[in-house]
Parts: structure tokens; C-alpha cells; sequence
């Protein structure tokens, strides 16, 4: 290879485009935040699912997780919502054109306390949207106070213990009705992209919830949230491989140490067992493994549970046919012989 | 039995002139003991033998056993608004009766249950004592049925008191029942039981009559949550969230109803409008501005409490500049705060509903043609402001009966603002204003240009929807100039508004320096008080407004009267107040008159509040 070489041109994606072409605004965050691993993970998730970035709406509520929506795939729309209630957006503009890919962005604040109420429903619904959490259990934005997601004993830096019970967004989610439930670390950038890519292949709400450290607020030696905290406690319960569906798949794998799971748009998620005899599409065992990692303190990362073929929101629904944002007005607007209908049953 | 028997046999009162066709008929039951179909029966009766005739359902927050009135009103006059004296009173309810009694004109005519024994409580009254308990086990065998059809018998009862044209009745009856013919025969039975039992039981003494008119044919009576619902199917609705909240349930269930029958898409037979039943009112609001940001013609509908919960989402509906439709059928306070009572209570604080500067257009309807015509008028401005639009109606309205001509079909297309749907038409825009900025003013007018997610494959017809914080391009800033530009655009938007709103009804011709402004549900009652008024030698000029912001037709009115009473229902005066701060020195021309008691207003409140202000 000759030292003057052309610059190589930057590989591309099915539809032509670079990575780079997935990005957004330069982060306004902390230098060291987990958050921005987080969107680099996303960013390269889209890309390599090929998606059309003009396709992808970002959702999002209040706090530092909520600005990351601007930081990825700025071809697409976004919407910064209201504290806590971007479920309730996303759902509105999922219901009448479900041909956008719905990425929602939020943090524990804005889902585990102002947003519980819409979280909850969200995931009952089964709305489709990739849901992630940035999960660093404390509001760094207000300068930070503890989440609801912060672990019992866990200590702020001045000298603060939380005395309260945590909420696991993942058995709250299986118990809801979450078909796509995966647990991560914002550290732990390979499981990170292929359980992103696993989600935007699943049709129906998916639930990542990501520990990433709050360098700021909580990073330090008595927190459970922190970067050297959750690197020295994360156990995966397997590795993830994922094979989108334009690619041959082979059929090459062993039962008994490797799971393979067909998602909705033909791609397979491989997991490949960690933990022997552990069926990611065991609901029971899901949440047995939650509770036992909640005793044991234990940082259990991977998709904890999939449900592949639940009905969405939309088909629970009856919505179907073309996107109801792009039916014609002609035919919104019912014929006079209806109103005269109508009118006639009044007299 | 056939009319022209029931013509020549009717009764006459001697020594009283008859009071025909206009008095209230009041009929006091039990919640949940099922007398809705036979007050119907009554009221469309009525209705079919051409009296105009309006119904009311003075309800309890309750679905059994507590007190509940239905009260309908028979004028030849074609006033319709709720009549503070009743004239005949159907006293179903021994928990109520004595104060039932206690309340009505004197003259009026008295129909109860014979063991009540009321007729010692008053001298003045007409008391027609009906054996009701008796009458059902003789005429109704399943005892099943008998709670239901002991109201029916009351029907039979009022037939042959006031004259009631049973073929008329006959047909209400199948209307009521669809015609199911079991139904109509036990029901028929127990009315014509009730007739037959009065006629040869009972000798009429009271004055009241009802007498076949014709000013009612082609007409239609339905109330305002149906039409509103109709005015949003028609209206091209895409997306509703609702939280069920009283009394804006029936208009979300109302639409759901007529929208499975009508709102089909032709080609694939899949719903061309997609609802959800919110997990609260802040989730419904929020829902709205998704479908709406999405592209979709989106709306809500609650009432006062809900309201509250969505003023953060109007915020945001403001400034983010999505359109909205919320429908806001007013009631009483918050909490157990008369939920099933009527209130024009939601005015003051919906026009500047949110945090921060905000300021919403509010349309006033005054009919149920106008819940349905301004329900289509609403979704067109919310378009095309790009904004929440919230249509004010009441409970009054809302949930009651109400006689009106047929709606008409929309004359003009849907209006969905500046929408830039294809490439095509970012490109020609671009050419013509340099680039595509979501939140610059190009035309002048305050209102910029949006795109819709996923539809233009184009990196730059992309943008950022967020808060208040954001330059003409939808960055984000906290630069104090560009907050100022964005607020002076959004306050020339308004200013734009005030063209495109519906304009008020102004009457002006009686020559008098004495004006009235009133709106939404009190026009029924304020146009019968100008003719009391005018009978008593007060000439008044009116103007009903329709909407806010104001529009200059009302400056202009108040400027060209001495005096000018406004009237709320409502204890402040909010409207009264808006006007105030709206027309300078003008302001100490304005009087108000205010109406609270939760019932919906009549014509002599109206009326004693310009005389004692006359009088000053």
C-alpha cells in the first residue's frame, strides 16, 4: 500500500449511507458520561440495521438521558416531551404511522418516578418503540438527588443513604407484558449494540434498561451505580450474536449451550449460555433470575426475557392498513349520505 | 285507543284559562330506577306534535338510589332554556317529594304516588294522587319489569292530563326501542294502562295543555356531546385519546360509535381513526400532540379536572406549535365538586392554560349546530395555527336534549395548515424563502411551515421539537433574543388568530343604549330574557361571543352602548373580567351577571340582573 494512497472512503450501510450519517449534535454532557457510550451504541445500531435515519423518531422526556435524542441521527425527527411523559407522545405518533421506528431515550428519574405512571402503561400497551433507560440512579441535571432506582444502602456523595427499596425496571416490565426485556451496562459496548439491534428487529415495546454511571453525581466508591462498581459486579448471562435477516443464517449452533430466538422482522438473536439452562423465553425463570440477582447483589446483564410474536398495540388494536397519517383527506371526511344518515335517525 | 277519542274526551278546567303549550314538566325520581326512556318518551312525544320542547337530566354523581330530575319544557315560543317555575311535577321519589312539592309554582299540577300522601302539603297545588304500586302488579306480570315500567304508567298518566296525541306516543315508544316488538307492547301496555286508569279515575282541575303546533317538523333533537362528536367525525378526526370523565364520556363514546359506522376506510376496511383510552387526562393530552406532531388530525376530550392535568402538555402544544383539539365540557369544581352539574367554569384559566406566557384559542359554542359545526371549525384552526384549540362546551349543553335544525355538510375542504408533506414541496419552498427554518415567519402572518416525521427523505426537513428554548431553526438556545423573537412571533400568530376566529353574533338593531354579551349555553336563556325584558318596556341589544380571542366586533359594541351586562355562569364574572382588561376605559361600562347554582341558567336571572342594575 502506497503512503499516498487516496483517503479510503468510509464503508457504508444497505441503503448507501455512513455512520457518520446516523449522528447528531456534538454532546453538551459530562466528559466520561455513560450516556454518550449509550448513543454511540445507538448511532452504530441504526446503521448497521441499515434503518433510514429520516424514518427514525426520537423520543424523549426531562433530564441528561433525555438530551441525548439530539446527539444521534439528525436526519430524523425529534421530540423532547415533557418530564416523564414521552410514553404517552410516542404512542400518539406510533398509532397513526407505525412506519416510523420509534427510539425513546430516558433516565430513572424520568421513568421510575415522574414517568412511572406512563412507563407502566406504555409497556401494557406493548406500543412499538425501542425503550431505553439510562439507568445512573440520580437526577444529575438538578444536581443530584437520588433516583428511584438507586439501591438500598447506596450512598450519595455527601454522606446521604438511601434507605428505600430500588425498582427493577426489568421485572416490572415482565410483569407488565414487555416482550423484549434486556439489562446492560453502558461499559459493556458489544452486548450494548447487539441487544439494540435485537430490539429494533422486535416488534412491540422493547425495554433496555442501561446502567450508565453518572461520572458527576454518582461515580464514586460507595455508590452501586458507579464505573467500577458495575465492571467489577456485571455477569453476563450470555453473549449476544445477532444475525439481521438478509443474512444466510447458519443453522450451525448447539441446543443445549446456545439459544437462538426469531424476532419479528427475521432476524435471529443468538445467545450463546453463560449461565447453563438459563431459556430467555421463560418468563418464570426471568423473573427468577431477577429476583435471585436482587438477593445476591448480583449485576445480571443480557436480554433477561423475549417474547417474540405478542401482538403489538396496533394490531390489539385493530389499526391496520395505511398508516392513518397518510390516508387522504378524501377519504376522511364521510360521504353527505352519511350525515343525512345520521340526521334522518335524530328526527 | 285512537286519537280523535282522546281529542274529544280531553278535559277542560273550568274557571282557569288554559296554560297551553308552555309550562316545564318535572319529574323527580331515583337514580338508576329507569325512568331515562320514559322522560324520552315524554320530551319526544312532545317534540313529535310540533311544540318545541327541550329536555334535561338534572343528575347525581351516582348510579343508584340517589335523587334525580328530569325536567322538559314545552314552549310555543320556541324558548328553550331550563324554566325556573314547574308547572307539572311527577313525583316519583318519596325520598324527595315533600321538598318536590314544596318547590313548584302554585297552580301546578301535582301527579304522585297515592301512598305518599303529599296532598296535605299544599293548598295551592293540584294534587293528582296515581295508585302506581298497585297499578304495575295489575298490568305487568313479570316482576322482573315492573320497577322500569311503573315509570311508564306515569307517560299514560300525563297523556290524558295534558293531552298527549297517543299515536305520537306510540311512535316515540318505538323509536325509544327500536321498535323491538316485545318491548314496545309491555311498554305500550303499561302507558295505555296509566291513561286508561286516569281517565276514569281523575277529573282535571289544573290549567296546563299541550296542543299539536307545527314548529318542529324536519327538525332533529340530539345533545351537544353527539353533535360535537359528529362535527368531529366529519371533521376528518384521526386520533382520539380520552380519559372517562363526566360529562365529556358520551361525546368520546358517541364518536367511537359513529366513527365504527362511518369512519371505515373505503379501500381496506381498517379504521381511518385510531382510539385510545388514556391511563389519565396528562397521557391523553400527550397522545394528541404525538398523533398531532405525527401529522394527524388529533383530539381529547374532558372537562374541568382534566384540564388542570393538561396544562403542562398545552405548554408544550404552544410553544412546540402542534395542533390539538381539546374538548372541554364544563362542570362544577374539583373533586366531589358537583361533577353532574353545568358551570361555564373553566374560562379564565384555559385561555392562558400552562406556565409561562400562554394564550389559546377557545371557541364558545352556543348550540349543539354549533357543537358540531365548531368542531370542525376547531380542528381547521388548530392546523392551521399550529396550536392547542380547546372547545368550550358545558354540561348543559353537552349532556341535554336539544331541538335543532339538520347539520349541514361542510361547505369548505379540510384546511390542514402549512404542511410541507413531499419533496417536492420542501424543494419549492426552500427555492422560494433559502432554506426550510420550522420556526421562522415567512409569510408574515406568525405561522411557520412544519414538516411531518418520516416523510421526506431529505436530511434537512428534519427537525427538533422541544419547549420554549428554541431559535427559527429548532435549536436549541437560551439566548435571551432569540426567546423574545420566538414569543413575539407566536404573540403576531395570535394577533393572526383574531381574523380566523368565529366572529361574534351581534343583534343591534333596537335602537337601545343597553347591551347584553353572554355566550356558549347561556344564549338559550338570555334571548328568552330580552323578549321579557321587551315586554316590560327594556329594549337590549345582544352580542353572543364565539370564540377568544376576542375579535374587534366586541370593542366595537361595547363602545357603541351605555351600558352593557355580561353574563357568566360562573361566580367571578371571568368572561366579564377578560372583557374588562380587553377594552381600556370601556371597562366601566360592563356590569356582570352571574349564575352559579350548578342548574343551568334561565331567563329570569338574566332578567332580575338588568333590572337591578337598571335601577341603580
Amino acid at each position: 500500500m502506497s503512503s499516498a494512497a487516496e483517503p479510503k472512503a468510509a464503508p457504508t450501510n444497505r441503503t448507501g449511507l455512513t455512520v457518520k450519517e446516523y449522528g447528531g449534535l456534538k454532546s453538551t454532557l459530562c466528559v466520561g458520561c455513560g450516556h454518550d457510550v449509550i448513543t454511540r451504541q445507538i448511532t452504530q445500531a441504526l446503521y448497521e440495521m441499515s434503518i433510514p435515519p429520516y424514518k427514525v423518531s426520537k423520543m424523549s422526556g426531562i433530564g441528561c438521558s433525555s438530551k441525548t435524542t439530539a446527539y444521534f441521527a439528525d436526519r430524523g425527527h425529534g421530540f423532547n416531551a415533557v418530564h416523564g411523559r414521552m410514553p404517552a407522545v410516542a404512542t400518539g405518533a406510533a398509532m397513526v404511522n407505525p412506519e416510523l421506528v420509534s427510539i425513546g431515550v430516558s433516565g430513572d428519574g424520568d421513568t421510575a418516578s415522574i414517568g412511572a405512571g406512563q412507563f407502566v402503561h406504555l409497556l401494557r400497551r406493548n406500543v412499538p418503540m425501542v425503550y431505553i433507560v439510562e439507568n445512573n440512579g440520580v437526577y444529575g441535571l438538578t444536581k443530584g438527588q437520588f433516583s428511584a432506582t438507586a439501591d438500598p444502602g447506596s450512598k450519595l456523595k455527601t454522606g446521604v443513604v438511601n434507605d428505600l427499596p430500588a425498582i427493577d425496571l426489568c421485572a416490572m416490565a415482565i410483569e407488565l407484558g414487555c416482550g423484549y426485556v434486556a439489562r446492560s451496562f453502558s461499559g459493556d459496548m458489544k452486548q450494548l449494540v447487539g441487544l439494540l439491534k435485537g430490539a429494533l428487529a422486535h416488534r412491540g415495546t422493547s425495554l433496555l434498561d442501561v446502567i450508565s454511571p453518572c461520572v458527576t453525581f454518582n461515580n464514586h466508591d460507595t455508590s452501586t451505580k458507579s464505573y467500577k462498581w458495575a465492571k467489577d459486579h456485571e455477569i453476563p448471562i450470555h453473549e449476544i450474536g445477532f444475525i439481521p435477516y438478509y443474512e444466510e443464517i447458519s443453522v450451525d449452533y448447539d441446543p443445549g449451550t446456545t439459544q437462538d430466538v426469531t424476532l419479528h422482522d427475521g432476524s435471529h438473536i443468538r445467545l450463546k449460555k453463560l449461565r447453563a439452562d438459563y431459556d430467555a423465553t421463560d418468563k418464570r425463570q426471568a423473573m427468577g433470575l431477577l429476583q435471585e440477582s436482587q438477593e445476591k447483589q448480583e449485576f445480571l446483564t443480557g436480554l433477561i426475557y423475549v417474547e417474540p410474536t405478542k401482538k403489538d398495540f396496533l394490531e390489539l388494536s385493530g389499526v391496520g392498513g395505511d398508516p392513518i397519517v397518510k390516508i387522504p383527506e378524501a377519504r376522511l371526511r364521510p360521504e353527505k349520505k352519511a350525515l343525512d344518515e345520521i340526521m334522518e335517525s335524530l328526527k | 285507543m285512537s286519537t280523535a277519542v282522546l281529542e274529544e274526551k280531553r278535559p277542560e278546567t273550568p274557571g282557569r284559562p288554559p296554560v297551553i303549550n308552555d309550562f316545564s314538566i318535572h319529574v323527580a325520581t331515583a337514580n338508576g330506577s329507569g325512568s331515562q326512556s320514559s322522560n324520552n318518551i315524554l320530551m319526544r312525544t312532545i317534540f313529535q306534535m310540533g311544540i318545541p320542547v327541550s329536555g334535561k337530566n338534572l343528575f347525581p354523581s351516582n348510579i343508584q338510589g340517589l335523587p334525580t330530575w328530569f325536567t322538559i319544557r314545552a314552549s310555543r315560543e320556541g324558548f328553550i332554556a331550563r324554566r325556573r317555575d314547574i308547572g307539572v311535577l311527577i313525583c316519583m321519589n318519596p325520598e324527595t317529594a315533600h321538598e318536590d312539592v314544596r318547590t313548584v309554582a302554585p297552580g301546578a299540577a301535582v301527579i304522585y304516588e297515592e301512598s305518599l300522601k303529599l296532598d296535605g302539603l299544599r293548598d295551592d297545588v293540584f294534587f293528582y294522587p296515581v295508585p302506581f304500586q298497585k297499578l304495575v302488579l295489575e298490568l305487568v306480570h313479570d316482576g322482573k319489569l315492573r320497577r322500569l315500567a311503573i315509570n311508564m304508567i306515569y307517560v299514560g298518566v300525563a297523556a290524558w292530563l295534558l293531552g298527549l296525541d297517543m299515536a305520537e306516543v306510540e311512535k316515540a315508544v318505538g323509536k325509544q326501542f327500536k321498535s323491538k316488538a316485545a318491548a314496545v307492547e309491555i311498554n305500550m301496555k303499561a302507558i295505555r294502562g296509566g291513561l286508561e286508569w286516569a281517565e276514569k279515575k281523575l277529573t282535571k282541575r289544573d290549567p296546563f295543555r299541550l296542543e299539536r303546533m307545527n314548529a318542529t317538523a324536519g327538525k332533529i333533537i340530539i345533545e351537544g356531546n353527539a353533535a360535537a362528536a359528529i362535527g368531529c367525525m366529519m371533521a376528518g378526526v384521526q386520533f382520539l385519546s380520552w380519559y372517562p370523565i363526566t360529562p365529556s364520556s358520551s361525546l368520546a363514546e358517541s364518536l367511537i360509535d359513529y366513527a365504527g359506522r362511518y369512519r371505515l376506510d373505503p379501500e381496506t376496511g381498517k379504521p381511518s381513526v385510531s382510539v385510545v383510552q388514556a391511563e389519565d387526562e396528562l397521557a391523553a393530552l400527550g397522545m394528541v400532540l404525538g398523533a398531532g406532531w405525527a401529522g394527524a388530525r388529533a383530539m381529547t376530550t374532558t372537562s374541568g379536572p382534566g384540564i388542570s392535568l393538561m396544562s403542562e402538555f398545552t405548554g408544550l402544544g404552544y410553544y412546540a406549535e402542534v395542533p390539538a383539539v381539546i374538548v372541554d365540557v364544563q362542570r362544577v369544581g374539583p373533586s366531589t365538586g358537583l361533577p353532574t352539574r353545568t358551570m361555564q367554569g373553566d374560562i379564565m384559566s384555559t385561555y392562558n392554560l400552562s406556565h409561562g406566557d400562554a394564550k389559546h384559542i377557545l371557541l364558545l359554542p352556543g348550540s349543539v349546530q354549533e357543537c358540531y359545526s365548531m368542531a370542525i371549525d376547531a380542528f381547521d384552526l388548530a392546523e392551521r395555527f399550529q396550536t392547542p384549540v380547546f372547545l368550550m362546551s358545558d354540561l348543559d349543553l353537552g349532556m341535554n336534549n336539544w331541538m335543532a335544525d339538520p347539520f349541514p355538510y361542510p361547505d369548505k375542504p379540510l384546511d390542514r395548515g402549512k404542511v410541507l408533506r413531499t419533496k417536492e414541496e420542501l424543494e419549492a419552498h426552500v427555492a422560494k424563502f433559502k432554506e426550510f427554518a420550522r420556526y421562522r415567519d415567512v409569510d408574515g402572518d406568525g405561522i411557520p411551515y412544519r414538516t411531518l416525521p418520516g416523510f421526506i427523505d431529505v436530511p434537512s426537513a428534519a427537525y427538533f421539537t422541544r419547549g420554549s428554548g428554541h431559535t427559527d431553526r429548532a435549536t436549541y438556545t437560551e439566548r435571551g433574543d432569540d426567546y423574545k423573537n420566538n414569543m413575539d412571533r407566536l404573540a403576531r400568530k395570535f394577533e393572526t388568530a383574531k381574523r380566523h376566529v368565529p366572529k361574534p353574533v351581534v343583534s343591534d338593531g333596537t335602537g337601545s343604549r343597553l347591551g347584553l354579551i353572554a355566550y356558549g349555553s347561556s344564549d338559550f336563556a338570555v334571548e328568552e330574557a330580552r323578549s321579557l325584558l321587551a315586554r316590560k318596556g327594556i329594549k337590549t341589544d345582544y352580542l353572543r361571543l364565539r370564540a377568544l380571542p376576542f375579535t374587534p366586533e366586541t370593542a366595537a359594541f361595547i363602545a357603541g352602548h351605555d351600558r352593557v351586562y355580561v353574563v357568566d355562569q360562573n361566580r367571578d364574572g371571568q368572561m366579564f373580567d377578560l372583557l374588562r382588561l380587553e377594552v381600556g376605559t370601556d371597562a366601566q361600562k360592563l356590569s356582570s351577571i352571574r349564575h352559579y347554582d350548578g342548574f343551568p341558567l334561565d331567563a329570569e336571572t338574566v332578567v332580575e340582573g338588568v333590572e337591578a342594575g337598571e335601577k341603580k
